[in-house]
């Protein structure tokens, strides 16, 4: 991290450039600016994946220890000069307690104040299973009630055990919500399949009107869907019968986005488990799809 | 210092999954219908915090969405109608990773390092059933008392605050154990008294080493001797003379024992092939380090190397089914981790022998149900892999009765292994003499002390619980996470596994190396006072590797460690003075020289002879009535729904197979992904196409008839699985691993001199198909004693052989899966069909006993196998399969389920002159069912015709969207059945359990 460019200033040189008409490979060459830091650390396991995800997408990918996070953590700029902060799957502390409980304790004493700074800068962050259950015990989910300036919000959403005990590996279809504000999901659907796998991610609000906000402002962009691609509840389409089918969130400004399914895992057309079938029919895709939410993630941050 | 209870539960709206799942368990399983059941977490803080501090711990723990909390107790609900109230929680010294963790949120959220420990419960609060019924819940399934407790109770209840602290405050003393004068029998107590073991000979000879340096040992250098000559750590049975007679009399001395004769030969046989054929090129051997290390490693590409280690588990998770076999996965992948100079872990495999789930049965007391058996070790795997964060690649259950004593629990690790590190090849350590001794990870308490002695006897009433051990895979991923941070700095020069014989082991193999060790017990971190230091010195606690580190870049390693919350303390010197030399403080506990603890134990000739117990076999007629009773068509759905056949799907979805995103042919395939698939392909590395693929074949039944033909089923199925889909034939590689029954005669086995002539005629098997496959054996194990005396009945599995096979791929995008692919694509079976039911699923299906064991000819199959790899290579092949267990039929009932297209058939040219049902269900080996284009189809009877090709019939399309197979044979339709029948019968789900 010698970089020690505010985001914000990055930003505006980025959206500078993206109001040039730019071809596909000029944007890959500027994403290069575009710079992620993937927390890692005290048994959080999909590192190498993110990083290949946001990597394949062009952007410059760190991975650091969250140890080393935290020692400067003093310095309220630690995450300047990033534009995304990845929350990857995993077990962190085994799950221990709940999934992301202590992980997200540790992230909220230790590294709150840069973390709400950072939003109210405009970062983006994606959540990614273990790290959707951390962002949504950090308040930053779905993030509807936090004044800018304000520290961290309070919890108002839980990933609990799933209906049917236990973890639970599965693709699924998810139904992608094109009017919600998540930058992250933008142009993709109307579904999209990627692996999913956990024990605890059935979504529940904290109240009813918590909800109702939440369904208003649009801020479910996937929900598990069945064969005909509509959200659904019922098992296994739905791995965990979250309500309504909701997969993940997105907070208004639609920058900070979370799910339980892995687009990390479908960065190759041959991770889709029908890929020679889809390959005879002339359907492959030339990468996996769960790419377009990585480079959405650059889009957004390039864009500003 | 006060002890706060915190109680935490769901809040009444919020559905109770842990809840639901423990009714329906008690339901199925004891035919118990509580009313209700409420669940709690509890944990006692047993650390120096105030009131206030509880208080704030429990808001920051606690999920203030869904969950209510208290400290002391919640509310126990109505007094009118009040539940049982059942706690479990673990036994002083068990192993309690959530309290772990638990204090670790303490201390974040007082911002301040907290003493103490924190200890984890549950509390099961049940409505509607009588205590004695919540006895015997806690007792039959939800808690097993070798590790845990439970407490029953009813309200108004007192907040138990008890918490089962372990230690002594008293130090144990190293003490001296008089060998001298002592007679053969008090020898033999001596060494059953203390399970060190030991045999008469291996006694003599320690004692004559101490004598011969004038002293008595010590506790600890008896401890260390059991340990390292344990058949577990020096594979005796492996290693010794045998002289075999056949049934003719003859008799011959196998002078050098099996594993040299027969698993190092096959290696080194094929080494030399390899050379000689100059297959490899520029590339360098293919075998990069074979039976030196934790586990093998293999050429891949020009950067990386494959490492590959699979374990058995078997005793301890016959004690405690979750934490036994939890442990064999957290082990294996430290096997493959601590290989070189360290791995990066790609893949775990999991395969389980275990007695049928419905057994009805009287059970010898002391043996747990094997459904429960199953639970548990299913899910202590799930654990342990899926945390560690490395996907499940293989996974098989086969089922027989006499696994009931001793469950076989294998669990593999693949590694991909960077060539060079650091300006080092990886595969090498350097460990040289002035290297500390660092011990990582967890502490040593006295969890898994005489494991490695415990596992090479059967299993009685009087096996020690504390043999068993209780994985924290979490401690571990960050141990690795560290290490292999450390690795890549090159901050240290060897690292091995801290398994089986705890430190006497590590360091004792580490030394040989330096040619020297120094060690001070004193110095090692441990869970709670009170360990004598043989305790210390041979405790298998988990989670621990023993690294050598250069005195310059020790203050690097430890910072390192330190940073990453990884506990790592130098307690000795690598050395050159040919002794390890073990000191508890000021006391010296152990000086024993390395030539005698590694090359003293003395060789005994065993002796073996085949003598086969006579059978009766059932007459082709009575096999003949039997078939013609029973349309082909209702034994196929049958045999579909045999334990040993049908999908298995149900508990393989809660292993992770998606985790790193390399997967390119999963563990389950087919439209509806729940056909196990024959091999599986994943990437090695992001960006790259190049790929590992894995296979494996077990045929335990066979041994019945013939062990030699059972361990070439094994290899050629291994064998065939890789190379349908899509292996490259000149880069496969396989593991041993030998699960026996005890095959040394005794007044308990008095058939032990057979039992060792099943091995030798196994190895024998094993090295024919090695060398013919040009398969190299890279690393294996042998667990030789997996018997179970309970209640005077004993019951010992038969002779088992897993033969797992790793292939490479140039590209994976060329993998094949076994599912057909279009309509008017060719069936083709590839390979001769012969009359092979002995001892196969055909056989027990029908309930008699047949013979005609499968004979695989290796070196007429080798010559098939490398003209269809050839044909794979030209683009001729759409899918490919492989015959194995219920033969024919089976596989193409896979097809079709898997592709949800027709297949239509003919059995007229399979086999000469078999009946349709033995052209079915016959079981021979060698054999391929595949799919080309039609108007490949010249092409490829040009090319495979000359090996046993026939051509079946074709690929139709399914009837509205499902498949069907329809069986032909003489001009008539046999069975026309659509895949929902199939699928019915095969799926697990259609069973009571």
């Amino acid at each position: 991290m010698e970089d020690k460019r505010s985001p914000s200033s990055a930003r505006t040189r980025s959206a500078a450039l993206s109001r040039r008409n730019l071809m596909p490979s000029d944007v890959v060459k500027e994403a290069r600016d575009v710079r992620v830091l993937v927390l890692t650390g005290y048994g959080l396991n999909c590192e190498a994946e993110t990083a290949a995800g946001f990597s394949r997408a062009g952007a410059t990918v760190d991975l650091v220890h969250l140890s080393e996070i935290l020692e400067r953590a003093g310095n309220a700029d630690v995450l300047a000069g990033y534009h995304i902060l990845a929350f990857i799957g995993g077990f962190s502390f085994g799950d221990h307690i709940q999934s992301g409980r202590v992980f997200a304790n540790r992230l909220r004493f230790r590294l709150g104040d840069a973390l709400s700074r950072f939003v109210d800068d405009g970062g983006l962050a994606l959540g990614v299973c273990n790290g959707f259950q951390t962002l949504v015990c950090l308040g930053l989910l779905p993030g509807v009630s936090r004044a800018r300036g304000a520290p961290l919000a309070a919890q108002q959403a839980a990933l609990v055990h799933n209906d049917r005990l236990g973890y639970f590996d599965t693709w699924v279809k998810l139904a992608v919500d094109p009017g919600s504000p998540c930058v992250w999901t933008r142009g993709v659907g109307p579904t999209i399949e990627m692996p999913s796998r956990h024990g605890e991610g059935k979504l529940l609000f904290l109240d009813e009107s918590l909800r109702d906000e939440v369904l208003a402002s649009r801020l479910v962009p996937v929900r598990y869907a069945d064969a005909s691609g509509a959200p659904t509840e019922a098992w296994p389409d739905n791995p965990n019968g979250s309500p309504g089918g909701v997969a993940g969130l997105c907070d208004p400004t639609g920058r900070i986005f979370g799910l339980m399914p892995h687009p990390d895992a479908y960065l190759y057309p041959e991770n889709h488990p029908d890929w020679i079938r889809q390959r005879d029919a002339g359907t492959l895709p030339s990468a996996g799809l769960g790419l377009r939410i990585f480079e959405n993630g650059v889009r957004a941050a390039l864009a500003g | 210092m006060p002890i706060f209870r915190l109680e935490i539960e769901n809040r009444p709206a919020v559905p109770d999954a842990l809840a639901t799942k423990t009714a329906q368990t008690l339901s199925a399983w004891l035919g118990l219908s509580p009313a209700r059941i409420r669940t709690r977490k509890v944990y006692l803080c047993d650390l120096d915090i105030n009131e206030a501090e509880a208080q704030k711990v429990l808001a920051a723990i606690a999920d203030p969405v869904i969950e209510v909390a208290a400290t002391g107790a919640l509310p126990d609900g109505d007094s009118a109608d009040p539940p049982v109230i059942l706690t479990v929680s673990f036994l002083p010294g068990v192993t309690d990773a959530v309290g772990k963790s638990v204090k670790t949120a303490c201390e974040d959220a007082l911002g301040r390092t907290l003493t103490g420990q924190v200890y984890t419960g549950t509390m099961y609060l049940v409505w509607g059933l009588a205590r004695a019924d919540v006895e015997r819940a806690a007792a039959e399934v939800l808690h097993n008392p070798l590790i845990q407790r439970i407490r029953i109770e009813e309200p108004p209840r007192t907040p138990d605050l008890t918490v089962p602290r372990a230690g002594v405050a008293q130090t144990p003393r190293t003490e001296v154990v008089p060998l001298r004068g002592l007679s053969d029998e008090a020898l033999e107590r001596l060494s059953r008294e203390r399970l060190l073991a030991l045999s008469i000979p291996e006694m003599h000879a320690a004692r004559a080493h101490f004598e011969a340096e004038g002293r008595e040992p010590t506790d600890a250098e008896l401890e260390c001797i059991a340990q390292t000559w344990s058949e577990h750590c020096k594979h005796k049975i492996f290693n010794a003379p045998i002289d075999y007679t056949d049934p003719e009399g003859r008799t011959r001395r196998i002078e050098r024992g099996v594993f040299k004769t027969y698993v190092v030969a096959a290696t080194e046989d094929v080494r030399e092939a390899r050379a000689l054929s100059g297959i490899d090129g520029d590339a360098g051997d293919f075998l990069v380090s074979v039976f030196s290390d934790n586990a093998g490693v293999v050429r891949f590409t020009d950067d990386l190397h494959l490492v590959y280690k699979v374990e058995t588990h078997n005793s301890p998770s016959a004690l405690d089914p979750y934490g036994g076999a939890m442990t064999g996965i957290v082990g294996v992948n430290r096997d493959s981790f601590g290989c070189g100079l360290g791995a990066d872990l790609l893949a775990n495999v999991w395969g389980y022998c275990l007695g049928k789930p419905n057994h009805s049965g009287a059970l010898p007391k002391g043996l747990m149900h094997p459904r429960r058996i199953r639970e548990g070790v299913h899910h202590g795997v799930i654990d342990g892999g899926n945390q560690s964060g490395i996907p499940y690649m293989r996974g098989f259950e086969l089922f027989d009765d006499r696994f009931v004593g001793k469950p076989l629990v294998y669990c593999g690790t693949v590694a991909a292994m960077p060539v060079e590190t650091a300006g080092r090849p990886t595969h090498e350590k350097f460990t040289a003499p002035g290297d500390k001794i660092v011990m990582i990870g967890g502490r040593v308490g006295k969890d898994g002390i005489h494991g490695a002695t415990f596992s090479s006897v059967e299993l009685n009433e009087s096996s020690p619980v504390q043999a068993v051990q209780i994985g924290d895979p979490i401690t571990q991923k960050m141990m690795f996470d560290m290490l292999a941070e450390a690795r890549d700095r090159g901050l240290y020069s060897g690292i091995t596994d801290n398994g089986a014989g705890g430190l006497s082991s590590s360091v004792g193999e580490m030394a040989e190396a330096s040619g020297g060790a120094e060690v001070d017990l004193a110095r090692v971190p441990l869970k709670y006072p009170g360990l004598a230091p043989w305790e210390i010195l041979v405790s298998e606690a988990q989670e621990r590797m023993t690294v050598a580190v250069p005195p310059d870049k020790l203050e690097a390693f430890l910072a390192l460690a330190a940073r990453r919350e990884v506990e790592a303390t130098e307690i000795g010197t690598f050395t050159d003075s040919g002794r390890l030399v073990v000191w508890y403080g000021e006391e010296k506990a152990c000086d024993l020289p390395l030539v005698f603890l590694h090359g003293g134990l003395p060789k005994v000739v065993r002796t073996a002879r085949w003598s086969p117990p006579v059978r009766a076999f059932a007459s082709s007629s009575d096999r003949e009535k039997a078939l013609a009773a029973r349309p082909v068509g209702e034994l196929l759905v049958s045999m579909l729904a045999q334990p040993n056949i049908r999908s298995g799907e149900r508990y393989t979805r809660h292993y992770d197979h998606e985790v790193k995103g390399l997967a390119v042919v999963k563990p389950f395939v087919g439209v509806c992904r729940d056909i196990p698939a024959t091999a599986t392909v994943m990437r090695v590395r992001h960006g790259r196409d190049e790929g590992v693929v894995l296979g494996e074949g077990i045929h335990p039944h066979y041994s019945d008839l013939d062990t030699h033909a059972m361990a070439l089923a094994c290899a050629d199925e291994g064998v065939r699985r890789v190379l349908s889909a899509g292996a490259r034939i000149d880069r496969m590689a396989a593991l041993d691993n030998f699960c026996w029954p005890d095959p040394i005669k005794s007044a308990t086995t008095p058939d032990g001199e057979h039992k060792l002539a099943q091995l030798v005629r196994a190895c024998e098997g094993l090295y024919e198909a090695c060398v013919a496959y040009g398969l190299p054996l890279i690393s294996g194990k042998d667990s030789m004693k997996n018997d179970a005396t309970m209640g005077g009945v004993k019951i010992s599995v038969p002779p088992t052989l897993l033969v797992s096979v790793i292939g490479q791929m140039k590209d994976v995008r060329r993998a094949l899966t076994l599912a057909p692919r279009a309509p008017g694509d060719v069936v083709y079976l590839l390979g001769e069909t012969d009359d092979a039911c002995g001892e196969s699923e055909l056989s027990r299906l029908l309930g008699l006993t047949l013979d005609g064991v499968p004979r695989t000819d290796p070196r007429r199959f080798a010559a098939r196998y490398h003209a269809f790899a050839a044909a794979h290579e030209a683009g001729l092949l759409r899918s490919a399969h492989v015959l194995s267990r219920g033969g024919l039929a089976v596989a193409l009932s896979h097809l079709v389920m898997a592709s949800e297209l027709g297949l239509s058939v003919s059995l007229d040219a399979v086999g000469r002159g078999l009946s349709p049902a033995i052209a079915l269900f016959s079981e021979t080996t060698g054999r391929v069912v595949l799919t080309t284009r039609a108007e490949d189809s010249a092409a490829l009877e040009a090319r495979l015709s000359p090996h046993g090709l026939v051509r079946l019939g074709a690929v139709e399309p399914g009837v509205s969207g499902r498949g069907y197979l329809r069986i032909r044979h003489g001009g008539q339709t046999l069975a026309e059945l659509g895949s929902d029948a199939l699928r019915r019968a095969f799926q697990e789900e259609s069973h009571a359990v």
